[in-house]
């Protein structure tokens, strides 16, 4: 056996492997070490001896002029390449990758997908070719949804191939099948993974060797496989190492699939025959930076490890990994405020093991571990479980790469950008106006816009509103540590587009107050993110849904319709935004009339702003079926005697301006409203509510201006001066023309004759409205207002010419709102 | 007991009775280890929860059905020595579940405290004997052993239903049962020690929080598993239409024809607000404070039966269930209603071929409202 290579196969990221890969390692002491991995990182493996570096990382092969086109090879503490690589580094033994080059695989995953007639998919490094090749193996480089059935634990050997082979798909499967188990990962990790110590170190390799080439004999592997290929160039490799150190001397880690393979006796001739012709782009390599997240197949490019942290404990847990991670538990349940004692822990590990006892398994798992904790710690809860879950199966950690590694692709992609849209990176602050007609313009503003949700504040808004008109401002200063910043947000993706589009995605689903997530569409809208909107719209759907601040949603419905109409400006595709406002405003009518209630004068005057501003908000959206729920609100608001009496008479103006109010009935709510029985401070703040939208309208209808001049005559003198600061604001805000037209009007005592409306006229008009004259500009109001609206009665009767629209809304005789539906 | 004594046929024979056949298949089958004083290895009795198929061929018919890791951690728990809390809304087969656990571990589902207000310490502990203790003073003999003493003498399964129901300060008469596995008696100077094969089930209502809340030192002598409730819509809708049709045959209504589409609605509507998620996964909805069970949809379906058979044309329409469902949420007149009102606006109006329901509703709560401001 000695003058044969060492082949170590292993399963990805198992800790298991990592651990047997050390021992054999130590016993073995090769001279030179191979793993499966793309070649073009030989360069740059040295790198990961530095003691700046600290996994999880990955190796990040992209091509040069398209630094989209890329893939990952991840690697954590805990991978048995990882393990291999340092250990080599530490022994001073040389590292060499034997796959097949990047160079190639990415150009094969080009020449695939226009062979599948699809295009590239954008951002996303979807290709599964070098996912497939990757070093550590499943389904790095590619969308975890994908292909989930392909991250099944160890090797996996298909191709992008649709082949109907379950064997070649998951042989692990197969292996567990034939064992009697359901579960090819827990199998294996019974089996493999958890066996701790064992007098070989070399042992499980052997078996697991043999039963490899017992799967692959009754595969059948179809020509032009794209493993063949690899396989290929791995034995040549493998070849030219035995070359140079001699058989003995070599040690190979690789996936278990790929032993029997590399075992094969096959001439060099035919090996070099299968590679030629191969397509190749320019490529470069390096490190970057990796998450333990992002090693979880819930997170974008997932590598297929459901729980990292659960295997970087079982990795560099001494002992009792059972006790030992239930003691974190503990730990992280008491920092959350979860009373958990030692007796606790004990019951939890016991019931853990008695578990995997019962279920059969030589060691308790990650699921057994699991269910104690539910049932022990957490009252049969999930909640805590969850929190469990997030932070301590998966985990928060992040990698770091020495500076000393090349520039990651985002840095290219941005230099590249940097050069086509003629912006240098100067230190010199530096002001930029933007015509955002201008095409070369507008994608100047995009790229600010996405290089500051990356956290790359090179470009600050210098002054002026972004929405709604054509300019900018900017100004701009290259900061040496942002070149540092470009690095650190290298991990989001790997040009400025998917990078931004990755990090907003993240944000939306961390955001967590209503107005985050708001600001948040506005953002992705303005740096043209359309692909992250959806995300951001369900995650703000979610948190409307749930979110019981009526305020709150209120506060936020205004923003959104502005990004929705902003939207439409820019061509953005924004039924999605339009759809969730809908949803906001339904919500918010249901709700507004509870959280009216019972508000003091300041909680009254900031939900004043925000009725108006959902006012506004609504009558933007232009529906006619959320209108009318709208005004259903508004008279619910207008007529609940709960409601402060400053929101009661802004509701009142608003239905009266939008002609759903009857003049009459305007009246008789008037004359409720001011009746002696009402305090007068109350009846001043009612009055303020319904003025605030202007004075003219008491100019022009002289029956509510005598309505009110009748009530402030009969404030008694003593509570005068109570309500004089109100009435002075409430008048205080008209213009200063039709301050002195109402005042004119009450000199001439509006109410006094019975038919005041007839002979009083306003100062400089003649003394009646002038038919043939007025008829005269009728075609062109016709016009102007579009033919439906004239006589209409949703056009804004605060203009100068009350609507003839008294029969429009009928209301009951007792209630001169109407009655709420 | 009696019923044995007089060999009539029981209205409901116990697990252990009806079940006899599977039990005894089971435990010639069983090679397994099994703890002290168990009929069946811990594995044996999974498989006879969950059901199977034996090697000799004889079928275990499902008892419960439902995610296979909850009995699994339900058993593994009687097996150390912590006792196992079933909690869940009422009607997710609490009782079913422990009664059967009994009867395959220690043959006898019997040894049962039914929970109350008014459940008193003896009921647990121990009673006496008046005429035995005027007669011989305080003795053993005088004694009346609870179910849980004499579980506890024998190494069986003792059964606590409505655990929350009980006083706290009965309650924590368990403590020390479970903790120390001894009962004193200081009336005797004496003391009960559990035999080997000793634990306790007890059953919950998590809906029931406040009520008579679990100390923490009793809560942590006991692992929790949360029983959930059915897991599809069309399992529930099974349940429920099943349901109704029994309930509504011993009320005596007439059958309603093509009620199944009001059932799925009502199934829908109570899974939508208690998941809050609406079935297409897309939206999220508030959740009422009512707990929303599967009996609580067959009440609902029941009711609208009725209606339907008294006062309406004899098929269930919308108008017939939409009252009863809102009485079902709104429990709190002012948060359960917003949640509800909501709920209509935002999903119920937009869905299609629901606008009878969202029609018949929406004049249900307001209704409501006038009623309200009456």
């Amino acid at each position: 056996m000695t003058e044969r290579p060492l082949l170590l196969g292993v399963r990805h990221h198992g800790p298991g492997s990592a651990r047997s890969v050390r021992a054999a390692l130590a016993a073995r002491r090769p001279a030179v070490v191979l793993v499966e991995g793309p070649p073009e990182a030989d360069d740059v493996v040295a790198l990961a001896g530095d003691p700046a570096m600290s996994p999880p990382v990955a190796l990040l092969a992209h091509a040069v002029n398209d630094s989209g086109r890329s893939a990952f090879w991840p690697l954590a503490a805990f991978s048995p390449e990882w393990v291999a690589i340092r250990w080599a580094l530490d022994n001073g033994v040389p590292v060499r990758f034997i796959d097949l080059p990047a160079a190639h695989s990415l150009a094969l995953r080009d020449a695939d997908e226009r062979d599948a007639g699809t295009s590239p998919a954008g951002d996303a490094p979807a290709g599964d070719v070098p996912a497939e090749d990757g070093t550590a193996g499943d389904g790095t480089g590619r969308p975890a949804d994908e292909a989930p059935e392909q991250d099944t634990p160890g090797e996996e050997p298909g191709g992008p191939e649709p082949a109907g082979d379950a064997l070649r798909r998951d042989p692990l499967a197969v292996l567990a099948a034939a064992a009697g188990h359901d579960d090819a990962e827990r199998w294996w990790e019974d089996v493999v993974e958890h066996r701790s110590g064992g007098d070989d170190p070399l042992a499980p390799f052997a078996a697991v060797e043999e039963a490899m080439t017992e799967v692959r004999a009754r595969s059948s592997v179809a020509d032009g496989d794209r493993d063949l290929v690899r396989e290929a160039h791995m034995r040549l490799r493998l070849r030219e190492a035995v070359r140079e150190f001699g058989a003995e001397a070599v040690a190979v880690v690789c996936g278990a699939w790929h032993v029997p393979a590399l075992r094969e006796r096959r001439t060099v001739a035919a090996d070099r025959a299968l590679l030629r012709g191969l397509p190749k782009v320019r490529t470069e390599i390096t490190w970057v930076p990796w998450t333990h997240r992002r090693l979880g197949r819930a997170h974008g490019y997932g590598a297929g490890v459901e729980s990292p942290g659960w295997y970087a404990h079982l990795f560099s847990a001494p002992d009792r990994p059972v006790a030992r991670w239930m003691t974190g538990v503990a730990g992280l349940l008491r920092d959350e405020g979860v009373p958990v004692s030692s007796a606790h822990v004990i019951e939890a590990v016991r019931l853990a093991e008695t578990l995997a006892a019962m279920r059969g398994r030589p060691l308790a798992g990650l699921g057994e571990t699991l269910d104690a904790v539910r049932a022990v710690m957490c009252d049969g809860g999930e909640v805590p479980l969850n929190l469990v879950i997030d932070r301590l199966v998966v985990g928060d950690v992040l990698g770091e790469v020495p500076d000393a590694a090349p520039a990651v692709p985002l840095q290219r992609d941005l230099t590249a950008q940097q050069r086509r849209l003629r912006l240098k990176p100067e230190a010199d602050d530096r002001h930029l106006d933007l015509d955002l007609r201008k095409d070369n313009d507008a994608e100047r503003s995009r790229l600010f816009y996405r290089l500051r949700l990356l956290g790359i504040p090179w470009a600050a808004p210098a002054g002026g509103s972004s929405t709604g008109t054509f300019r900018e401002s900017w100004r701009l200063s290259w900061e040496p540590e942002l070149a540092v910043r470009v690095a650190e947000a290298g991990i989001w993706g790997t040009t400025v587009e998917s990078a931004a589009v990755a990090k907003a995605r993240s944000e939306a689903l961390a955001a967590h107050t209503l107005a985050d997530l708001t600001s948040l569409a506005e953002r992705c809208l303005l740096a043209g993110l359309g692909e992250a909107l959806p995300t951001v719209m369900k995650a703000l759907a979610d948190r409307a849904a749930l979110d019981t601040d009526v305020a709150g949603l209120a506060a936020a419905l205004p923003p959104l319709v502005r990004s929705a109409r902003y939207g439409d400006v820019r061509s953005t595709g924004t039924a999605e935004l339009t759809r969730v406002a809908h949803g906001l405003a339904d919500r918010v009518c249901v709700g507004l009339p509870a959280a009216c209630t019972g508000l003091d004068a300041d909680g009254a005057a900031a939900m004043r702003q925000h009725v108006e501003g959902v006012h506004a908000a609504i009558a933007l959206l232009d529906d006619d079926g959320l209108r009318d729920r709208w005004r259903d609100t508004l008279r619910r608001l207008a007529r609940r005697d709960t409601v402060p009496a400053v929101l009661r008479g802004r509701s009142a103006r608003f239905l009266l301006d939008e002609g759903a109010l009857a003049d009459e009935d305007a009246d008789r709510l008037i004359g409720l409203e001011l009746s002696p029985a009402v305090p007068p401070a109350r009846a001043a703040g009612w009055v303020e509510g319904f003025l605030a939208g202007g004075g003219l309208l008491l100019v022009h209808d002289e029956r509510l201006l005598a309505l009110i001049d009748a009530w402030l005559t009969s404030v008694p003198a003593d509570s005068f001066t109570d309500v004089l600061p109100l009435l002075r604001r409430s008048f205080g805000s008209f213009e200063a023309g039709v301050r002195r037209s109402v005042g004119e009007l009450v000199r001439r005592s509006p109410g006094a004759a019975p038919a005041g409306a007839e002979t009083a006229h306003a100062p400089g008009f003649g003394e009646r409205a002038d038919p043939v004259r007025a008829d005269a500009a009728l075609p062109v109001l016709r016009l102007l207002l579009g033919p439906e609206a004239v006589g209409d009665g949703t056009t804004p009767s605060a203009a100068p010419f009350p609507t003839p629209s008294a029969s429009a809304s009928p209301s009951p005789a007792d209630d001169p709102i109407g009655a709420p539906a | 007991m009696t019923a044995e004594t007089t060999g009539q046929p029981v209205l409901r024979p116990h697990a252990e009775d009806a079940f006899a056949e599977e039990l005894s298949a089971l435990a010639a089958a069983d090679d397994r280890p099994r703890p002290e004083r168990w009929k069946l290895s811990p594995w044996a009795v999974a498989t006879y929860l969950l059901g199977g198929t034996l090697a000799d061929g004889t079928a275990i018919t499902p008892k419960y059905v439902g995610p296979r890791r909850i009995v699994e951690v339900a058993v593994t728990t009687l097996a150390t020595d912590r006792a196992l809390l079933l909690l869940g809304v009422p009607g997710t087969a609490k009782t079913w579940v422990s009664e059967h656990l009994a009867a395959a571990v220690s043959g006898d589902s019997t040894l049962i405290v039914q929970g109350t207000a008014g459940t008193a310490e003896e009921a647990i502990r121990y009673g006496w004997n008046y005429a035995q203790l005027l007669a011989k003073g305080p003795s053993r003999e005088a004694m009346v052993a609870s179910p849980v003493m004499r579980a506890m003498n024998d190494g069986m399964i003792a059964r606590v239903e409505e655990l929350t129901r009980i006083p706290a300060d009965v309650q924590d008469t368990l403590i020390t049962i479970l903790s120390e596995k001894t009962l004193p008696i200081p009336e005797l100077n004496d003391e009960v020690q559990a035999v080997r094969g000793f634990n306790l089930i007890a059953t919950a209502n998590n809906r029931d929080k406040g009520v008579n809340e679990l100390s923490s030192a009793l809560r942590r002598r006991f692992n929790t598993v949360v029983l959930p409730l059915p897991a599809s819509p069309d399992a529930e809708v099974e349940i429920v239409s099943r349901r109704v049709d029994q309930l509504g045959r011993s009320l005596q209504l007439p059958a309603a024809p093509d009620a199944i589409d009001e059932i799925r609605r009502v199934v829908t509507v109570f899974r939508e607000l208690r998941d809050g998620v609406t079935t297409d996964g897309r939206t999220k909805v508030k959740s009422p404070s009512g707990t929303l069970s599967t009996a609580e949809a067959i009440s609902v379906v029941t009711n609208g039966l009725a209606l339907a058979a008294h006062f309406g044309d004899g098929v269930l329409r919308p108008a017939d269930v939409a009252a009863g469902i809102q009485g079902a949420v709104v429990r709190d007149p002012a948060a359960d209603s917003l949640v509800w009102q909501e709920y209509l606006e935002t999903v119920v109006r937009e869905r299609d071929g629901w606008s009878d329901f969202y029609r018949a509703a929406r004049d249900a709560a307001s209704g409501r409202a006038h009623g309200a401001a009456a």
